[in-house]
């Protein structure tokens, strides 16, 4: 390939990037997308952001974690406190969000990705709810009732924005050197280390990342929904982020993408009959999983889109299980 | 120390109803390694079928016991055949996520049949206690009945597993599936066997719980499923003798957290605990340390 | 190339097919008034929304037969936000500016009410929560007046405060002990004034234990409790746990009397805790449901024939709420949201099942407050306090 064929994808893709935000933008202010849409497409920029990092965790390095919100819970705290209680912008409020919630997912994951598959599942879990009981119980956030009255500075151009960052930073982390390394985990861990391969310092680091991403997340929903409580982010929100994540591809950024979209689409239509919903959800969810166990677009992904490709096959090996 | 005995009564009957739901957990992930999460679910049908037999069949105790179980056990084989059995080949997160739907699918359908309201399981145990020490220790007498039905249920679960040709075939298949069916037994027949059994199981916890807390509703089975899940994992997963130990020391752990001052933070401990046992000994207390396959 | 382009295709057709299914709902013009609910159908708290669902259905069933208000029948949407705040906030703005509804029902809890707020304050459509506690719903941190939000149902403040001075002063009890239930903002809510003014007067909080919504075995901290001694046992939390706590407690031999707040008040706390469990158990509500006001009995004789149970409290009060909004749209003149919340704000004297309700300054309703004995399992009424 040469350099001049991926420079001018490259200034294509841009160009869609720029294009789509600008029609969207210009349509919300001449009102075609009203604030329904508008607060759908926010919710689905927070399921993408969210999905694609768990994705770098579970489904590039094959770490299985169910604490997922957790993460989010701690930067959408962090976030309103910083926002609130400390009257800073909301550039410090994400900031502090994306810090807190990386050091946690230090401090979490060093001692419990020594565990593997249903044990780290579990193990993460516990630590999601260990977070959720915290916060019920620590008055400075607001235990029970929450944290209220947060100001909404999250709009159509921090999601927008946060979603490419979120997409484009883990993207080339998984087509980096680091990211390879995350990829060998998943397909042998043993064999991994056997080639040299760190297993606990890239765990950890891919872990680290997706939390710090969470966090990030956890700041946009705190800065749009005014309000937050520790039960928002039960283990309940931890399968719903890890549901958009199968249902969409593991390992497919692309597929996360699409997943975010297509669930709130189809929650969308199941708010007009409440009583069936959640059973109408289940049996879409499961008739996903047993017609298409790698999820919608498992075995394919941005790089098999030849906008985004950067050359070669030197990501082959990249590919849902 | 009255009052230490009293809550090591407490936490005994608390344990010995996650220890219940723990043993079918812990059979159905000992045989096909799935965290089953509607097994929560299937202790909740077993609870409103139990509910259904003894206030509109009018039957006592054992028989609504009995029917549950049987109902149960139905509807675990049918769960298998229908839900699990298709993705057998699919990654262990698809079988988590297709674990959830069924899930979903038993509280919202149930819900939606009963509405989300709490029934009042009739009393048709009597409400007799025992007092001991002057009255400031309280034994319920359906304290004594969930205790002796957990261990009769165990003890004859251990038979099944050690004594007979379909729980030999259980542990083959547990042990390796390939080979076990190499060398004749139906792999199958196993897996509904182990589904029967764990569900019958919850079916019984749910009608002992109905009974001895009164209160039902269809998301009853989300946090005790999850307790007992935690039971299983600290006894050690897939071992029998180690979800009924799981369970009691959960319990006995959660009373005593309470007991002494930590009620606000009870659930936390749990889960921490959880964590320990899984980083210092992660088959379980009483599990096997298994080395891994290269 | 293809591939791509067929990719975005169906991304922007998915995109499109979004847009096209909301846009279905027409204006508000038509020949009926669209009122719209937003409760906790499924999820955690399910029993409290779908409770309040079947109060508000069986009183615009009654309305709509008697020809409807203003000459227009009243249309429903119904819409279910899962439990969850994003999702309450989600089915408010599509309520809002979907479905053209006049006003919002709900939702049950304070949080969920809390997150449905924006979209109702930004849209200019009334929201009425009538079970929504917390003192915060109707004002926001700087004291200032949600304009679009109203409740029909007590502040945390007023209850908390009454049952601290009935524990105090009318039973005379010098210790109490609190257990609230953790994941409740209402329960936190009661139990933060009720040892707030307790102390005050001049009682000691002997212990503060909790429990978690949906927990089954209180023995632990039953116990714990009985070992401190309390004279009272201060409970606020809702009749699935507390019918459990009192029977418990009384199997343990601890007989103290039990005192809480308004969700006691279900048929099903005397068939939880049984009847004999349930005496010194003093709770405040509403109203009485032994009552014979011909309102009460015949709310009960109605809502009995349609559901073929007695009303709990969440029945009631949904029940209260449709009519209450009636009330507002029949002086309103019109089914439009801002002179509907005009008349929402000068409500006086109405009267409910539940009691007389004007809305104050503050979008809270002035009401009085009942304070009801159990007795073998029966509630009774003990007295009556109005507000100050």
């Amino acid at each position: 390939m040469n350099t001049n064929l991926f420079r001018r994808r490259n200034i294509l893709s841009l160009f869609i990037i720029v294009f789509l935000y600008i029609a969207v933008q210009l349509m919300s202010n001449l009102g075609i997308i009203d604030s329904y849409i508008m607060l759908n497409l926010i919710i689905i920029g927070i399921n993408i952001i969210l999905a694609v990092s768990l994705n770098l965790i579970t489904g590039f390095t094959g770490q299985f974690s169910l604490g997922h919100a957790a993460f989010m819970s701690i930067g959408a705290y962090a976030s309103a406190i910083a926002t609130t209680k400390l009257e800073q912008p909301f550039i410090v409020g994400i900031l502090m969000a994306a810090v807190s919630a990386a050091v946690a997912g230090v401090i979490i994951g060093i001692p419990t990705l020594r565990l593997k598959g249903d044990y780290l599942a579990i193990a993460t879990l516990g630590f999601g709810e260990i977070v959720r009981i915290i916060g019920l119980n620590v008055d400075y956030v607001g235990g029970a009732t929450g944290l209220n009255d947060i100001p909404q500075y999250t709009n159509w151009t921090w999601i927008y924005f946060m979603v490419i960052a979120t997409v484009l930073i883990i993207k080339n982390f998984i087509n980096s050197y680091h990211g390879r390394a995350c990829i060998a985990i998943k397909e042998d861990e043993i064999a991994a280390e056997a080639m040299g391969v760190n297993t606990t310092y890239y765990k950890v680091l891919a872990f680290t990342i997706g939390a710090l991403f969470a966090g990030i997340a956890g700041a946009l929903y705190a800065n749009y929904f005014y309000f937050i409580k520790p039960d928002s982010f039960g283990f309940m929100k931890s399968i719903d982020i890890l549901v958009i994540v199968v249902f969409g591809g593991m390992g497919s950024i692309l597929g996360s993408i699409a997943g975010a979209v297509v669930l709130s689409i189809i929650s969308a239509f199941l708010q007009s009959i409440p009583e069936l919903r959640m059973v109408v959800y289940a049996v879409i969810l499961f008739l996903i999983m047993v017609y298409r166990p790698n999820g919608l677009l498992g075995k394919f992904d941005l790089k098999d889109l030849k906008l985004f490709r950067k050359g070669g096959k030197v990501n082959a090996g990249i590919k849902g299980e | 120390m009255k009052e230490l005995l009293q809550q090591v009564i407490n936490g005994l009957s608390l344990g010995s109803i996650y220890a219940l739901i723990a043993l079918g957990y812990t059979m159905v992930y000992g045989i096909i390694n799935l965290i089953n999460f509607a097994h929560g679910d299937i202790y909740m049908v077993g609870a409103y079928v139990g509910f259904a037999v003894t206030t509109s069949l009018h039957l006592g105790f054992f028989p609504s016991l009995v029917i549950s179980m049987v109902v149960c056990s139905i509807l675990g084989v049918i769960i298998e055949k229908v839900a699990y059995k298709p993705i057998r080949g699919s990654s262990r997160i698809a079988a988590l996520i297709t674990a959830i739907s069924v899930s979903l699918f038993l509280e919202y359908g149930m819900m939606y049949f009963v509405k989300a309201e709490t029934r009042t399981f009739p009393n048709v145990l009597g409400k007799n206690s025992l007092k001991l020490l002057d009255g400031s220790v309280v034994i319920d007498y359906k304290n004594i009945y969930i205790v002796a039905i957990t261990i009769i249920l165990m003890v004859a679960l251990q038979y099944i597993i050690r004594r007979t040709k379909a729980g030999k075939a259980m542990r083959a298949v547990s042990l390796d599936r390939e080979a076990a069916q190499l060398m004749g037994v139906n792999v199958d027949r196993t897996i509904s066997y182990t589904f029967a059994i764990g569900s019958a199981l919850a079916g019984a916890a749910g009608v002992l719980v109905g009974v001895y807390y009164t209160t039902i509703n269809p998301l009853m089975g989300i946090v005790p499923g999850l307790k007992a899940f935690i039971a299983a994992v600290i006894g050690g997963i897939g071992v029998i003798p180690g979800a009924v130990f799981g369970g009691l020391f959960l319990g006995m752990i959660e009373t005593m957290v309470s007991a002494y001052g930590g009620s606000l933070y009870k659930d936390a401990v749990a889960f921490a605990i959880l964590i320990l046992v899984l980083l210092l000994r992660p088959s379980g207390l009483l599990g096997r340390n298994i080395k891994e396959k290269v | 190339m293809s591939k791509k382009v067929s990719l975005f295709m169906s991304l922007i057709l998915m995109l499109s097919l979004f847009a096209g299914c909301s846009s279905k709902a027409t204006g508000g013009n038509s020949d009926k008034i669209k009122v719209g609910l937003n409760y906790e159908l499924s999820g955690n708290v399910a029993t409290y929304g779908q409770g309040l669902v079947e109060g508000i259905e069986l009183a615009f069933e009654e309305i709509n037969k008697n020809s409807g208000v203003l000459g227009k029948q009243i249309e429903m949407i119904k819409v279910d936000n899962k439990s969850d705040n994003a999702e309450a906030a989600n089915v408010s703005t599509r309520l809002a500016t979907r479905d053209k509804v006049v006003a919002i029902l709900g939702a049950a809890t304070s949080g969920n009410t809390k997150a449905a707020t924006p979209a109702a304050m930004q849209n200019k459509v009334p929201l009425i929560s009538a079970s929504a506690t917390a003192d915060d719903v109707t004002v926001d941190s700087n004291g200032k007046v949600r304009e679009f939000v109203f409740k029909t149902t007590f502040s945390d403040s007023f209850q908390g405060v009454m049952m601290a001075n009935f524990a105090y002063n009318d039973l005379g009890l010098k210790k109490a002990a609190v257990l609230i239930d953790t994941t409740s903002d209402y329960s936190k809510g009661l139990s933060k004034n009720f040892q707030d003014t307790y102390k005050k007067l001049g009682g000691t909080i002997v212990t503060e234990e909790a429990y978690q919504a949906k927990e089954t075995d209180f023995k632990a901290v039953l116990t714990k409790i009985k070992g401190t001694n309390p004279d009272v046992l201060f409970v606020p939390g809702y009749y699935e746990e507390v019918g459990l706590i009192v029977k418990q407690a009384r199997e343990l031999g601890l007989n103290v009397p039990i005192l809480g707040g308004d969700g006691y008040d279900s048929p099903k706390l005397a068939e939880i805790a049984g009847r004999d469990a349930l005496n010194n158990v003093y709770y405040s509500n509403h109203y009485s449901s032994q009552d014979n006001t011909p309102e009460v009995v015949e709310f009960k004789e109605k809502f009995n024939k349609k559901y073929g149970k007695d009303p709990d409290a969440f029945n009631a009060l949904g029940y209260d709420l449709a009519y209450f909004l009636a009330d507002a749209l029949k002086r309103a003149g019109a089914a439009d949201p801002v002179k509907l919340k005009d008349a929402l704000a000068a409500t006086k004297d109405f009267e409910g099942v539940t009691g007389k309700i004007t809305i104050d300054d503050k979008h809270n309703p002035v009401k009085s407050i009942t304070i009801i004995q159990m007795k073998d399992g029966k509630p009774t009424f003990l007295k009556k306090l109005d507000p100050q």
